[in-house]
């Protein structure tokens, strides 16, 4: 029996089409545009000005906070303005352009593809690299690696886990990155391993990817502690959450960290970050995205420069489709839809999904819900996703906190499962809106 | 790329499940019930289904444009099933204006009163089957032959069911090794060969539907499975306690109703639990309400009567009885 995890979950169709496409580095772009704002947390602070020179690897954003990333940037050339740009989100948001000059790199980077695998430094070491090299969740929720990998006084962690569940369909860039570069993240992992002070770290792949599962498994044995798991095929395996008590059967409490139960989760694209900057001192300033569709003439994953237009990424691919109507940045289940693909990728760019007209339009909403019990058996935290939509339509706010509305991580297997095609999700983000701001409120 | 394009919240994809499919699903698990009753009913079978499924779909179709002034929905397929599982709650031989009567109380007073489909706390045929054994108790109950009344319709040749001859000679004092032979054999019972509604009669047709709901994800195990426990555990204690004064529980389970009401009528997603530990409370209540109605109760069948009881119980249940919250375990 694969383990997974126990309550919940849905099998959405995979449509991967792009799991056998190599991760190609895709050219450089004339222009780039980096918002400072790439990550959870406070925005970084713009260091250069309109006109100056930079070069790869350079630090041009700084973090301003514990909780918050440095910004590098990803091509050599001139800083053209640093006035807000539309971002992935659909606001203008403060960027910095920069026009591209050759692409000349900062000298203490090592270029070369040589596997380098002794670890000389010390925990705090790694951390402070981490923190300096801008890392960030690089499953899609951005949150800064470093923060992670404090661990805060009194707490302790006795396993790491490592995730490569890649549960959204389409998305193939971490399986990529785990078929190509399995030694290089096993070398980051080992690094995470020995910042956390841990001896144990779990790999944990969905068995839609055996390829991958048999690969890491040899490169593994290699090294010290590193286990690799096949996990049951369910979404949304990859929540943090759910991959807990899957690997080690822990259920992080509500509102809790999976440090309160001992443990720390990174993406495998993470791991691969955190083993380029601390052993080849390079920043994040790339990241694999998978750019995919039904109709998309050459679906591929490729190695992209932050910054990259995603226009650029579809011509690449083959172009858009003639009836494409939708465009997600990220997976099908979560991720956000653009409003135009002039915008550039980000640190959290898992994918680009472009969706024909006829998949673009959500179904028509049924007069009524008729209680079926499809959103309960669907979700993974055990909420009542139809008892929320109900209590958030009549702003019922505190007997939605009371119905842990919180607890709920949006992977929108209630929607996805409602056979009236109601807009659970859609009530549940305004209920989680309303009982935050309560919350706030009571504070004062 | 100058066209615009659809910003929509996600998730961006759907299972594509939808209310229509569900319902023309339970149609298809009622069809092997239909052909068994057709085959033991013939012509009388025919008209009431036929009635009873047009009067449904006629009455929801005129309350929605004309007194609700809503655009009908009488694709969902909901009414059809309203009607069809009506229709199997009938006998073969009742006169069609008591069958219409029936299609409108369920329609008019079970669903739409509450605002149709979703909103009814009672499952709508239920409505009408028990308004029709309370207001014309003779034509309610009496049952046309199996067979040999094939051809025939309000004229058919009648007789009782075996619960009703089981609980009139237990009542009389008579044991059951004496009542054995006026009653047909377990496996003519399973197959259908008896006296009653169109489709109570044959347990094996009603278990083919079971199963087809079950693969095609309609419904889940628990409430028939609770049910079915509850009666075969609760009639079987009292068999064993004196097995001359009491059913066994096989002949329990497969005749009156049960299977109909528990596959059929309490997995009625609108009036029943949400959650399978309330299902298991709603299918263990209706499970002893049933038998208690049927060995101490003064009607010799109590599946219609506790479902919907329970019914009434089925907001409570779901206050009460919730999943287990992430993080609430260990």
């Amino acid at each position: 029996m694969l383990k997974t995890f126990p309550k919940g979950g849905v099998h959405p169709p995979e449509n991967k089409f792009s799991a056998s496409k190599p991760i190609e580095v895709l050219p450089l772009p004339k222009q780039v545009v980096i918002p400072i704002s790439q990550h959870i947390g406070a925005p970084a602070a713009a260091v250069v000005a309109k006109g100056d020179k930079v070069v790869v690897g350079q630090v041009i954003a700084k973090a301003s906070g514990f909780v918050s990333a440095n910004i590098h940037s990803s091509v050599s050339g001139v800083v053209a303005s640093l006035d807000p740009v539309l971002d992935s989100t659909g606001y203008k948001k403060p960027a910095i352009t920069i026009t591209v000059e050759g692409d000349e790199w900062l000298p203490e980077i090592d270029r070369s593809s040589d596997l380098k695998k002794d670890i000389n430094h010390s925990a705090e070491e790694i951390v402070a690299r981490i923190n300096e090299a801008g890392i960030v969740g690089l499953g899609g929720a951005t949150f800064p690696s470093h923060v992670k990998l404090s661990i805060p006084k009194g707490k302790k962690a006795d396993v790491l886990i490592i995730n490569g569940v890649e549960c959204e369909p389409y998305l193939t860039s971490d399986h990529r990155l785990m078929l190509e570069k399995a030694d290089e993240l096993m070398v980051g992992i080992s690094i995470l391993k020995k910042a956390l002070g841990v001896e144990r770290a779990l790999v944990g792949v969905e068995n839609n990817k055996p390829d991958a599962i048999a690969h890491l498994k040899q490169i593994a044995a290699g090294y010290n502690g590193i286990e690799v798991y096949a996990l049951k095929v369910k979404y949304p395996q990859g929540g943090e959450k759910q991959l807990i008590k899957a690997l080690i059967n822990r259920e992080v409490p509500s509102g809790g960290l999976p440090i309160d139960v001992g443990t720390v989760v990174h993406n495998v694209g993470t791991a691969f970050a955190v083993y380029e900057a601390v052993q080849k001192n390079k920043p994040l300033i790339e990241r694999v995205v998978t750019v995919t569709g039904k109709k998309l003439a050459k679906p591929g994953n490729f190695m992209v420069r932050i910054g990259t237009p995603i226009s650029m990424l579809i011509e690449t691919a083959g172009g858009v489709p003639e009836d494409t109507a939708k465009v997600v940045n990220g997976g099908p289940m979560m991720g956000k839809s653009l409003s135009t693909v002039d915008v550039p990728v980000t640190k959290g760019t898992s994918g680009v999904i472009l969706f024909p007209a006829n998949e673009s339009l959500r179904p028509a909403v049924q007069p009524s819900c008729i209680r079926c019990g499809r959103c309960i058996s669907a979700c993974a935290m055990g909420l009542e996703p139809y008892l929320l939509i109900r209590l958030s339509q009549r702003k019922m706010t505190e007997r939605m906190e009371e119905e842990r509305i919180l607890d709920c991580m949006e992977c929108g297997s209630c929607s996805y499962v409602c056979p009236a095609n109601l807009p659970l999700l859609d009530y549940i983000r305004l209920g989680k809106g309303d009982v935050s701001a309560m919350i706030r409120a009571r504070k004062n | 790329m100058n066209k615009l394009l659809v910003v929509s919240p996600s998730p961006h994809v759907h299972s594509g499940d939808s209310t229509p499919r569900l319902m023309y699903n339970v149609v298809l698990a009622l069809i092997p019930a239909l052909a068994v009753t057709l085959f033991y009913f013939g012509l009388g079978a025919l008209i009431v289904t036929a009635i009873s499924i047009v009067s449904c779909l006629v009455f929801e179709f005129l309350i929605q444009k004309y007194l609700l002034k809503v655009k009908p929905s009488i694709s969902d397929g909901s009414a059809l099933v309203t009607g069809l599982i009506l229709a199997f709650n009938l006998p073969a031989n009742l006169p069609w204006w008591i069958v219409v009567i029936g299609a409108l109380v369920a329609i008019g007073v079970g669903k739409m009163t509450f605002g149709g489909l979703g909103r009814n706390p009672f499952n709508p045929a239920l409505v009408g089957r028990v308004f029709l054994l309370i207001s014309f108790p003779v034509q309610m109950t009496s049952w046309p032959l199996p067979i040999e009344s094939r051809m025939r319709y309000i004229d058919a040749a009648t007789g009782a069911t075996p619960l009703a001859i089981v609980k009139e000679g237990l009542s009389k004092g008579e044991s059951m090794s004496s009542l054995a032979d006026q009653i047909p054999s377990h496996m003519q019972l399973f197959m259908g060969a008896m006296g009653g509604s169109l489709g109570e009669i044959a347990a094996f047709a009603l278990l083919i539907g079971f199963v087809w709901m079950l693969i095609t994800k309609v419904i889940t195990w628990h409430i028939p499975v609770s049910i079915f426990a509850t009666i075969g555990i609760f009639t079987g204690i009292l068999w064993l306690i004196n097995p001359e004064a009491n059913a066994d529980p096989i002949f329990h389970l497969i005749t009156g109703g049960v299977m109909l009401g528990a596959i059929f009528m309490a997995t009625d997603y609108v009036t029943s639990p949400m959650h399978p530990k309330g299902m298991w409370v709603f299918g263990i209540g209706i499970g002893v309400i049933t038998v208690v109605i049927r060995v101490w109760g003064a009607y010799p069948e109590g599946i219609s009567f506790a479902i919907l009881i329970m019914n009434a119980f089925v907001p409570l249940i779901n206050r009460y009885m919730k999943p287990t919250r992430f993080g609430e375990e260990l």
